[in-house]
């Protein structure tokens, strides 16, 4: 496209991009309104923006850090650090094998082509009650995913602590809990995404819904579920590495004490062990899902 | 996102990863169970049993007297506005970050081709800012919000600042790599168009590149926020504002009406937040 040069194009730098109509009245009431929620929020946090940048302020903050250095390199304190460690990978691995399975478990009740409506459901009479009887168990399902995925895992492991008593066991279940809802979510918008030909053409040569499930759905999907839960899982390792913060085990659990206790060369080796761990995963989980998709 | 039916069984080639993953798999799995001390029948047990239906009998009803709500006004308003300055700093952080983060354009790429192809030290002054780069967001985003909250509550004292600072350092490592992956996914015709033009660097910066960005920008910037509700709510557990310090006293106060008013409450914040993200986003 060949275009005189001009005051036309000037305004129009990169294709695709037609400039709109001029600012209006709306967009002033927006920006006023996103600038008045920065100041409020600024005030209301507390922060102090000034303290931290003054001398006595950054000075705490680095006398801190200075504190934290040499780690300590002491074999206890390496053994105590790769425990947890290694502690905290079973707790992300098993509280996401469990949120696997109760994502995929609930999540076929909680999408609406495989419950109630479209291809599979179209040669059925539309009775109403009929319906109504199919709803409820998608509702159900999905009101347990939103639950189980509102509560934060914290929060989660606050519960479990104080059900089964302290420690490791806890802390999975309540990773399994919250991304399990999570999960859910996700696998539920992969379901109603599927691509209906393979279903079809099923449908045609007489298979049934679990056939259909089975063969149509299941190959279609599993990928993604597997590579969605790969995800999680590095966020996982995330959170469970803080979840021994309210006594469920793994490096959490040694941190708190650490900076409880002033123990600040122990903290670092911890850090460190958190930063490696979690490094480790994120190429684990990368590599998989590589091999995944 | 749709991808016909893979055909399985067509992997004719022989590959030993099947059988290497699968005794991986297991023996992690058998070493975690033990490692965690999986215990089920805890769960059903007469101790168990007991304590859920304590926990969950105590929850109904929801707390609800005006006294207790009112009280709860404060820390949630404090949480929205931790999330929304920490990602202001997140912002602050992990944009200059994440643009000398970005390979091609701080160390190759047409912009550099110029300046470092007869030059290998100019070339390796570059990479080393880069490599820096990258390594302070991995080094912000790998040590979990929770942990720096402790800390910046040991460094700064109580209160929603070290939420603030402790939302605004880990979520800037986050949103720094993302930034820089969304640069290095830019086309780059329109910056070769404006390098022909002889445009400087700053003005492809501004002309060429962030227009193209800006979208994605906001729209995982938001994405970002939306977390940092979520965050900002529970890290109150270890002393840094919002919600979380109010969740944690009810529960060892065993008093779960309460939680469960501070979790609709909670609920009802994330779900507004959701739904004016998306609208934001959907406009974009």
């Amino acid at each position: 496209m060949i275009d005189e040069p001009g005051e036309k194009n000037a305004a129009m730098p990169w294709p695709g991009h037609e400039r709109r109509g001029g600012v209006t009245l709306a967009n002033w009431l927006v920006t006023a309104g996103v600038l008045a929620l920065f100041v409020w929020s600024y005030y209301g946090s507390d922060i102090r923006l000034g303290e931290l940048f003054s001398r006595e302020g950054s000075g705490q903050i680095l006398t801190y850090i200075r504190k934290l250095f040499p780690p300590d390199l002491s074999p206890t304190a390496l053994h105590e650090g790769f425990r947890g460690a290694v502690e905290t990978f079973a707790i992300s691995f098993l509280g996401t094998l469990l949120a696997f399975a109760i994502g995929l478990s609930v999540v076929f009740f909680a999408s609406r082509n495989l419950m109630y409506s479209g291809l599979l459901y179209e040669m059925e009479p539309s009775d109403w009650w009929r319906r109504g009887l199919r709803m409820v168990p998608y509702c159900a399902a999905k009101a347990i995913l939103n639950i189980l995925r509102t509560i934060p895992e914290i929060v989660w492991a606050l519960i479990f602590v104080f059900i089964v008593g302290l420690g490791p066991f806890p802390g999975t279940l309540a990773l399994g809990f919250h991304t399990g809802g999570v999960l859910g979510k996700l696998f539920g918008e992969v379901l109603e995404d599927v691509d209906y030909q393979p279903i079809e053409a099923l449908q045609s040569t007489g298979a049934s819904r679990l056939q259909i499930l089975f063969y149509g759905i299941a190959p279609q999907v599993l990928p993604q579920f597997i590579s969605y839960t790969l995800y999680r899982w590095e966020v996982n390792i995330r959170v469970a590495a803080v979840l021994g913060f309210v006594g469920a085990g793994g490096l959490g659990q040694r941190i708190q004490i650490a900076i409880s206790l002033f123990l600040e060369h122990q903290l670092l080796t911890l850090l460190i062990f958190i930063y490696i761990l979690v490094t480790i995963v994120d190429y684990l989980s990368a590599y998989l899902r590589r091999k995944a998709i | 996102m749709k991808s016909p039916a893979r055909p399985y069984f067509n992997n004719a080639q022989k590959s030993y990863f099947p059988y290497l993953f699968s005794a991986l798999f297991l023996a992690a799995l058998i070493d975690s169970w033990r490692r965690v001390g999986v215990d089920l029948p805890l769960l059903f047990e007469k101790q168990g049993r007991d304590n859920i239906l304590k926990f969950f009998g105590g929850m109904f009803p929801p707390e609800h007297s005006s006294q207790f709500l009112s009280l709860m006004a404060r820390p949630a308003l404090e949480t929205i506005q931790i999330s929304v300055v920490g990602t202001l700093i997140a912002i602050a952080i992990g944009f200059p970050l994440g643009i000398l983060a970005t390979r091609n354009f701080s160390v190759g790429g047409i912009l550099n081709e110029a300046d470092t192809s007869g030059s290998p030290l100019r070339y390796a002054l570059r990479f080393s800012i880069y490599s820096a780069a990258r390594g302070v967001l991995s080094l912000f985003r790998s040590i979990p919000e929770f942990v720096w909250a402790f800390m910046f509550v040991r460094a700064v004292g109580l209160g929603p600042f070290p939420g603030v600072l402790a939302i605004g350092i880990a979520y800037g490592g986050m949103l720094g790599k993302v930034y820089s992956e969304i640069f290095e996914a830019v086309n780059p015709r329109p910056l070769e168009a404006l390098q022909s033009t002889g445009a400087n660097k700053l003005q492809i910066f501004f002309y060429g590149w962030l227009p193209q960005v800006l979208p994605n920008f906001v729209s995982y910037t938001l994405y970002r926020w939306e977390c940092a509700v979520r965050a900002s709510a529970v890290l109150g557990l270890v002393g840094a504002g919002g919600l979380g310090q109010q969740i944690e006293i009810s529960m060892r106060m065993f008093n779960f009406n309460e939680v469960l008013t501070i979790l609709i409450i909670l609920f009802i914040m994330v779900a507004a937040v959701d739904i004016l993200s998306s609208k934001v986003r959907a406009v974009l």
